[in-house]
């Protein structure tokens, strides 16, 4: 693309948005859920394990798929499907009359595979291992790609599909890849975000509980409590979230509606752990994302945390944050995990959406079940277990950080022409 | 199994492989796959259920013996007969 391009310096909004989160499978209900408190925790019986405590979907999955569709493919492919539809429909694009080779599929996901091997697994072992038994499905589903394809197929999108796997980070990088694939010109518009399937393994909770990091609590609802004192670790969730990005030009051209523009980002990686989190690295990944953005920290009005409840997660993501931050700074900081847990793939992406009506009715969500705040975590603004009215809101910064050290931050500013 | 359970056996697994389908007016001497909405996959799930509920192995080469309602109880009578 040559220097100067109508694309490279494009500015690109979101246009619609569909998700299904553990409280809400739309943006109305799971804006509510947030402004009134309600978790989506709940117990579950996962294999070998028994019981464990997960953020559970409820959406109709026959809204968009046939019976044979939903048997054939993944939670994670119905998942994206639903939300590709929902956004769809949100934004008001008729995607069959639409150029659908010029529209681009780009889905985060932590895993993808764990869910349906184990189960082919389960399945042979009730034939003594016998491999005959193995399902010819196995491969079409576990293949990398499976939800981003699943979606063209639902809907005769011919442009390019693709996961981008980035652990808890992946629902920030769909969204990125979207911003990026439209400014290079190379589609129209973008289904861009993340899923997740992971409450269906077993193998998750297994490892997160082998590492001391899997939530307990006697309440369900409770169990997911960043940066209170006593938190001991992770709820895990499946959910999605996907957006239809457009060029700005674009969206005006066809009157749509506005949710906000991805005004900057960044991506970097820690370098130093498998899964221990870098507090230098993860701020300056959003002191990166401010630069790109053109803003400085004085701009930011809400930032939403990743912290996903585990000891040394919180506190280096907090210290992370005033290292950015300077104190005066007139940012609220909250956090979406406190009422789903954390949905994995989907959670940088349906973190950011729980927080875009903010644009309009000025409330910044809180984060709940923070009975005794950790010191360690007490920022200030930190909005904790009631909705904030505040006088405006202007510039959102949503982080999300994964295993391997991977750091993401993207900041999204209200529309303005 | 008689053909009648044969044929009760059949469309039992097929309700399952394709599950958005109206089988009950499924003509027995017409292919199913020009009947209803059955793909190369589904039929290897077929193929599958018959192993894993009847033990039954359909090598590929009589694979096309099975295009139809009639000739896949035709070509199951006598694997199934002592079933």
């Amino acid at each position: 693309m040559p220097a100067g391009s109508p694309f490279t310096a494009a500015r690109i909004v979101i246009t619609g948005i569909g998700l299904t989160a553990p409280n809400g499978n739309d943006l109305a209900t799971f804006r509510q859920s947030l402004l009134t408190g309600k978790s989506g925790v709940r117990r579950i019986t996962t294999r070998y394990m028994g019981e464990v405590l997960a953020g559970v979907c409820d959406f109709d999955e026959l809204k968009y798929q046939r019976k044979k569709e939903l048997r054939r493919g993944t939670r994670a492919g119905s998942i994206a499907i639903y939300c590709a539809n929902e956004a769809l429909a949100d934004s008001r694009i008729n995607i069959a009359a639409a150029d659908r080779s010029r529209v681009g599929v780009y889905l985060g996901v932590t895993e993808h595979g764990n869910v349906e091997t184990e189960n082919e697994i389960a399945s042979i072992k009730e034939y003594n291992y016998d491999v005959k038994f193995w399902s010819h499905h196995h491969n079409p589903r576990t293949v990398a790609n499976n939800p981003a394809g699943e979606v063209t197929l639902n809907l005769g999108i011919t442009g390019p599909h693709y996961t981008l796997g980035a652990a808890c980070a992946a629902g920030n990088i769909g969204l990125i890849q979207g911003v990026q694939m439209l400014r290079l010109g190379e589609v129209d518009l973008a289904l861009a975000g993340g899923v997740s399937e992971s409450i269906h393994t077993f193998g998750i909770f297994a490892s997160f509980k082998a590492q001391g990091a899997l939530a307990a609590h006697p309440d369900p609802t409770k169990a997911s409590r960043p940066f209170d004192r006593d938190r001991n670790g992770i709820v895990v969730s499946e959910g999605g979230c996907l957006y239809t990005l457009e060029r700005l030009e674009d969206a005006i051209a066809r009157r749509a509606r506005i949710y906000g523009e991805i005004a900057g980002y960044a991506i970097n990686s820690d370098a130093s752990d498998f899964v221990l989190p870098n507090a230098e690295r993860q701020a300056q990944c959003m002191a990166a994302a401010l630069r790109h953005a053109g803003i400085g920290p004085r701009d930011i009005d809400i930032l939403n945390t990743h912290a996903t409840g585990t000891k040394q997660g919180d506190i280096q993501e907090c210290i992370a944050i005033r290292a950015v931050f300077p104190p005066g700074c007139p940012l609220h900081v909250n956090n979406t995990k406190s009422f789903i847990g954390h949905a994995m793939g989907a959670a940088g992406a349906l973190e950011l959406t729980g927080n875009l009506p903010a644009f309009e009715d000025h409330i910044v969500h809180p984060t709940i079940n923070v009975e005794h705040l950790d010191p360690e975590c007490a920022l200030p603004n930190l909005v904790l277990n009631t909705p904030k009215h505040v006088d405006k809101v202007d510039c959102i910064l949503n982080n999300s950080s994964g295993m391997l050290g991977i750091n993401s931050a993207v900041v999204v500013k209200r529309y303005e022409a | 199994m008689t053909r009648e359970e044969i044929r009760a056996a059949i469309l039992s697994i097929i309700t399952d492989i394709a599950p958005d389908e109206d089988l009950s007016n499924i003509k027995g001497d017409v292919r199913l796959r020009d009947q209803i909405d059955l793909d190369s996959m589904d039929f290897l799930d077929i193929i599958m259920e018959l192993r894993k509920r009847y033990s039954v192995e359909v090598p590929e080469a009589d694979y096309p013996k099975l295009a139809t309602l009639d000739s896949t109880i035709e070509y199951l009578e006598p694997l199934l007969k002592s079933k």
